[in-house]
């Protein structure tokens, strides 16, 4: 098997039994981005040179006797909305095409002092504002399962290049569903940890509240590794949780047994595809034969979630995206004074969900509006919260799809902005309520993958890490590689 | 027609932390323009501020010292307007939580004291400043941007509209300068714009009870503009109201060179600043204990200050007042006393001569050359009758320019007072010699004609010789 279609722990093995090196690993993985990105176009920004330097480091610590961690050496990418020094970090936006920070995201400094191998910044819709890719203010990025369709988003470029083999693990960040809805549309499994897990230092800002970085993933044991690297309080975090981080691989155990596992009847909605509503139900019934408890359970105001998450984020986006000014970094358009310059540099630069998104926020906070609009949306938060906390009385995790279907044709909604909303039906209430959140592969529809979606309570990434991990050791979907069309 | 004055204070006021409000750079004033600057206070993509927790110190204390609430649960919101000297196009603010609300503060006009009620007091980030290339922003085709000052902290004090004379105002604004400085969170230096002043004004016919419609004057820089400024204003108000016209609610802007308020924007032109809660930041919750805590350890303040300067130093109320009011000179009293000088005597000098000198070359008195110890070495010698007071002004001249001691220019150039009575007889005699027209008016009952005569004597002994002897040996001798 070609070395970029082994996950993280399986390669880490091969480092240290000293199988392959660090450098003949990361060039497989170039290698294959060369093959296949002209199709997939999962990067913005390439760091070939810097990876393989990395790689180095790693073989001379292998070579030295070092003990090494489990990403040292194995190549990942990072989405491109967090902060690398001195390598541009654009947010898929032409505002932001040149700039180079001057500073690393917290996660990219833990990652560094892991010695993983970055590849690259992958692509993702603008601002992270979108749930298809195809808002990425550069290119699309395509679906290695179906080149005619989208990898799902605003993390496409991320979950693509895992499931194509030009990344064997990649961060995402997810604010309604960024990360888990294109891990299901390609088949990899992705992690919303609890807000306040993952320093949120240097995740270009697109609704504050509710940003959450994590990982995307072959499989659940690398989930849990790179859970272990990113988690943490952090002092330039002030929204950071300030408590331990346990040892995530530790539940990587393949028993549920006695694990109450709810069902919330509103998330099956109207127009969800009758193949993951039937992969979903198919998965209860192997999770209680493995011996989970299983209750189907009301979340009523899951309905009014979406239309909260509309208010909320974006209302937080026109204020997070008003530094882009053109005034002193980024893409600037000269006019007659600073007005002109503001117009015209924010309207040639800004795509057009972007602006959708400003214009809705802007009206939303404006005075008039903010208590019908704004605070009625924090009201409903609240109240989805309280669904939550009710919830977890009664059950230990929560199942439901990841989206409503499977990934769509490119151009499908690109026009309908609603119908493209909806995709995040299933997955916006989690980022409401702050709880955690893991999508994986439960089946496949007309060759598409489904993704399951397993919510748990707050700091309770241990238990959907174990439920995921046990339903994935029963099941090979994982084991699937996309064929890029390669292989029909 | 008599109108009453209504007027608001905002009162803004930079914090003297080492460090900004959201991040580690410092506040220096006067450095290098862009070199007190980093990531989050530049507001780059994805960086994100953390509180500094000295400025909440300092807001409690100036909350506390204004007989303000503390509130236990506040929060900072974002202010959304665009302007190139915000790096974010937001200002991170307190919105509807502020820090401390429902404060008072008690001012002295015109012998009466008046209570002033304080809205609120919050805190959020200063702006950075524009360099703009020409004379005036019209005339300049581009400008520069210096982000030093961006993040330095800022209290906002806002008052109840209890203000209702221009010299109410500036007694307000003097008063709330002067706690701040005994709290030592502010170097309240309004020409550096450490402590800057919006003024509310509206006028209404006595006995009215809703308010008229206000206009606010911002860019009032110094103690003087404000009181200026207003007393303009108001007289604006009037000659609209008068008219028959209405006044139009807008912002407006203080000209201290033409003495003016000219309009800045109207209520139609106004920012809608969409406040929105900051979902960076945490609430901040200030423990109860904490607060009590920061009480107990306030220091000194203003009035307690006078009350102690009057029962202890036996001072005036209008003395103490004038000294306590800026904190710099009531330490400068109290080092004088300390060393011994007598407290009336160093009220006098320092309301008299050194305030004098202070003015004439406009400096405070942290940069008087002459030091409380030095001072009270000149007091002790006009004490010992050595100096006269007269000549103590000169040998004050003295050491004010050459920074010596009083003892050293009083040896160096003679001017030990004669209090020698047969050296002053001889004058004396002298004089009665040789001016009998003088005598002899006096003898008529023309009393002015002493005046001449211990002039004369005075004039010998350039300004020596014991003024009392002098008289007393003069008339023994008609
Ligand atoms: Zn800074």
């Amino acid at each position: 098997m070609e070395l970029f279609k082994y996950t993280a722990s399986q390669l880490h093995e091969k480092l240290v039994t000293k199988e392959v090196s660090a450098v003949e690993i990361t060039k497989a993985v170039l290698g294959r981005v060369d093959a296949v990105d002209k199709d997939v176009q999962a990067y913005i920004t390439r760091t070939s040179e810097s990876a393989l330097a990395q790689a180095k480091t790693v073989d001379e610590k292998i070579e030295r006797g070092e003990k090494i961690s489990v990403l040292a050496g194995i190549p990942g990418a990072l989405k491109d909305n967090i902060c690398t020094k001195g390598i541009k970090t654009t947010c898929a936006s032409k505002i932001l095409a040149t700039f180079v920070p001057p500073y690393d995201a917290t996660v990219a400094e833990k990652l560094a002092a892991e010695d993983a191998v970055i590849l690259g910044k992958a692509n993702m819709d603008e601002f992270a504002m979108g749930g298809s890719t195809e808002n990425s203010g550069f290119f699309p990025t395509r679906n290695p399962w179906n080149l005619e369709t989208v990898p799902g988003g605003s993390s496409g470029g991320s979950a693509a290049a895992v499931a194509a083999g030009e990344a064997i693990w990649a961060l995402g960040s997810d604010t309604g569903g960024s990360i888990r809805q294109p891990a299901a549309y390609c088949g990899v499994v992705g992690l919303k940890p609890t807000y306040g897990r993952v320093s949120r230092y240097g995740l270009v800002a697109y609704a504050s509240s509710l940003d959450q970085i994590g990982p995307i993933t072959r499989d659940v044991t690398d989930s849990a590794h790179v859970m272990n690297i990113i988690s943490g309080h952090d002092a330039k975090d002030s929204t950071s949780i300030n408590a331990g981080v346990p040892d995530y691989t530790k539940s990587l155990v393949n028993n549920i047994k006695g694990l109450k596992i709810g069902l919330p009847k509103e998330y099956f909605v109207a127009g969800m595809d009758a193949e993951v509503e039937r992969a979903i139900n198919k998965a209860i019934e192997q999770l209680v034969a493995l011996g989970a408890e299983y209750k189907e359970i009301s979340m009523p105001h899951t309905e009014y979630a979406l239309s909260a998450y509309y208010m909320i984020a974006p209302a937080e986006a026109s204020s997070n995206l008003a530094r882009y000014d053109g005034v002193s970094f980024g893409h600037r358009v000269e006019g007659n004074d600073i007005i002109d310059m503001y117009k015209k540099t924010r309207s040639e630069a800004f795509g057009a969900e972007v602006k959708r998104r400003i214009m809705l926020g802007t009206y939303a906070l404006s005075s008039g509006y903010y208590d019908a609009y704004y605070l009625k949306a924090l009201k409903v938060r609240t109240l989805v919260k309280q669904d939550f906390d009710k919830a977890f009385e009664q059950v230990d995790v929560l199942i439901t799809p990841t989206a409503p279907t499977t990934a769509f044709k490119i151009g499908e909604k690109a026009n309908d902005p609603l119908a493209m909303y909806l995709q995040d039906v299933c997955t916006i209430p989690v980022n409401l309520s702050g709880v955690p959140a893991i999508s994986l592969p439960c089946g496949f529809a007309g060759g598409m993958p489904i993704g399951m979606q397993i919510i748990g309570k707050t700091l309770g990434e241990e238990t959907i890490i174990r439920a995921a991990y046990t339903f994935e050791q029963n099941n090979d979907y994982h084991k699937g590689f996309a064929t890029l069309g390669e292989v029909k | 027609m008599d109108y009453e004055i209504v007027i608001g204070l905002e009162i803004h006021t930079e914090l003297k932390t080492n460090s900004k409000i959201f991040c580690g750079c410092s506040t220096k004033f006067g450095s290098e323009q862009n070199t007190n600057v980093c990531p989050v206070c530049l507001g780059l993509p994805g960086v994100l501020p953390v509180i500094n927790e000295k400025v909440v110190e300092f807001a409690v204390k100036a909350g506390l010292a204004l007989n303000c609430e503390i509130l236990p649960f506040s929060k900072f919101d974002r202010k959304n307007y665009y302007y190139p000297d915000l790096p974010k196009n937001f200002q991170t603010s307190q919105y509807d939580l502020p820090i401390a609300i429902n404060g008072h503060l008690d001012i002295e006009v015109n012998g009466e004291t008046k209570r002033i009620n304080i809205t609120r007091i919050h805190m959020e980030e200063d702006a950075g400043k524009l360099v703009h290339s020409g004379a005036t922003i019209s005339s300049s085709d581009s400008a520069l941007v210096d982000y030093n000052r961006t993040g330095v902290p800022l209290l906002e004090i806002v008052s109840e509209p209890d203000i209702r004379s221009a010299e109410e105002a500036r007694a307000y604004l003097e008063k709330v300068k002067a706690i701040l400085e005994y709290l030592d969170i502010s170097d309240c230096k309004m020409e550096e714009g450490s402590l800057r002043c919006d003024a509310n004004i509206s006028l209404r016919p006595h006995g009215q009870t809703t308010l008229g419609t206000k206009a606010e004057i911002k860019n009032l820089n110094s103690f003087r503009s404000v009181q200026r400024g207003i007393e303009y204003e108001v007289i604006r108000q009037e000659e609209i109201l008068d008219d028959g016209g209405r006044v139009i609610q807008e912002t407006r802007t203080w000209d201290e060179n033409k003495g003016i308020t000219a309009s800045m924007r109207n209520k139609e032109q106004a920012h809608d600043y969409r406040y929105l809660p900051e979902p960076d930041l945490v609430p901040i919750v200030v423990d109860p204990a904490r607060v009590e805590d920061i009480r107990a350890n306030l220091p000194e303040l203003p009035d307690a200050r006078k009350q102690r300067l009057m029962n202890d130093h036996g001072l005036s109320d209008y003395d103490a007042s004038i000294i306590t009011a800026s904190k710099a000179v009531a330490d400068y009293f109290d080092q004088s006393v300390q060393n011994n000088g007598e407290a009336k005597a160093v009220a006098n000098w320092l309301m008299g001569e050194v305030s004098k000198h202070l003015n004439s070359e406009g400096i405070t008195i942290l940069e008087c050359p002459v030091s409380p110890k030095q001072l009270t070495e000149l007091l002790a010698l006009i004490e010992k009758g050595t100096i006269s007071s007269k000549i103590a002004k000169t040998v004050f001249e003295e050491m004010w320019s050459s920074r010596k001691d009083a003892e050293v220019i009083v040896k160096e150039k003679g001017l030990v007072q004669i209090s020698d009575s047969s050296e002053i007889i001889a004058i004396v005699e002298g004089v009665i010699a040789s001016n009998p027209q003088s005598v002899a008016d006096y003898k008529a009952g023309k009393d002015k004609a002493i005046g001449f005569l211990v002039g004369q004597i005075m004039k010998q002994t350039k300004g020596r010789a014991n003024p009392d002897m002098v008289n007393t040996l003069l008339r023994e001798r008609l």
